[in-house]
């Protein structure tokens, strides 16, 4: 757009800075794309994003049980329990894990509904490295809440040996 | 073929929640690794795991390489009627397999 960036239409300082913002906002974009080995906090939110539509997601009501320290990452136990009456006016219908440096950023989205009777789901997961893990329930009223968990890996998933 | 392990329980009151717990043999290769010969191995998951009741969806989860091998799964419903619980895990490369078991409410 040849005319934004004609000097005469900048009004103020403040324009220009808010122009370059925009350029390094782009060129970190970009940076962030040509290096897909390990998912970067920047890829979780692009994540979370994507599960909730950009909607508002708050913290709190979510409860992710995984031990602190694991030894082996291939495979971590992991429970969520979202506060919720689970009835068909107020309940829960999905719960996603997301991870913050695991080469794709999602673990696992499940769909449930007032039949479930407790909003409790849990699995096992593989985590590649020390990092937060973040669990986000969609509730029926279309709100987001989150809770999140700091985990410390001793071996790392992927690094196993190889076949 | 696939073996699957599955916990439900046979007898239950009306209205109680019961626990459902399930086990699929699965290698849930990531797609992420290399083998010796520095050849990707391309990726062979469980992508979908369905739960009905009588027929009726009650839960259904989506799965992603971040998931352990041997997928563990465990969720909960409410036991409203007598009739079987079918539960169905479906993957790559055609992967398909469904187990079933009947529980009775009292």
């Amino acid at each position: 757009m040849p005319s934004t960036c004609k000097p005469s239409n900048l009004t103020s300082r403040r324009d220009a800075l808010r122009l370059m913002g925009a350029a390094t906002a782009g060129y970190a974009l970009t940076i962030v794309r040509v290096t897909p080995l390990a998912a970067t906090p920047a890829d979780m939110r692009t994540a979370i994003e994507k599960i909730t539509g950009g909607a508002k997601v708050s913290a709190g009501r979510v409860h992710l049980e995984i031990p602190p320290l694991v030894e082996n990452g291939n495979t971590v136990p992991c429970a969520v329990t979202v506060d919720s009456p689970m009835t068909a006016a107020d309940h829960v219908r999905a719960i996603h894990i997301v991870t913050e440096k695991n080469p794709q950023p999602n673990v696992i989205s499940c769909r449930l509904g007032p039949r479930a009777g407790r909003a409790t789901v849990s699995t096992r997961m593989r985590l590649s490295d020390t990092q937060t893990v973040v669990a986000i329930a969609e509730m029926s009223n279309g709100s987001f809440w989150s809770g999140s968990v700091n985990i410390i890996i001793t071996l790392g998933a992927c690094l196993e040996d190889l076949i | 073929m696939a073996r699957a392990l599955v916990n439900i329980p046979p007898k239950a009151k009306r209205g109680e929640v019961i626990t459902i717990r399930t086990l699929m043999s699965h290698q849930m290769e990531t797609g992420f690794r290399y083998s010796t010969t520095g050849a990707p191995i391309p990726r062979d998951i469980i992508t979908t795991f369905i739960a009905t009741y009588n027929g009726e969806e009650i839960f259904r989860a989506e799965l992603f390489p971040a998931i352990a091998a041997n997928p563990f799964i465990t969720f909960t419903t409410v036991a409203t009627e007598s009739g079987t619980i079918e539960l169905t895990w479906r993957g790559d490369n055609g992967f398909a397999a469904s187990e079933q078991a009947t529980i009775t409410v009292e």
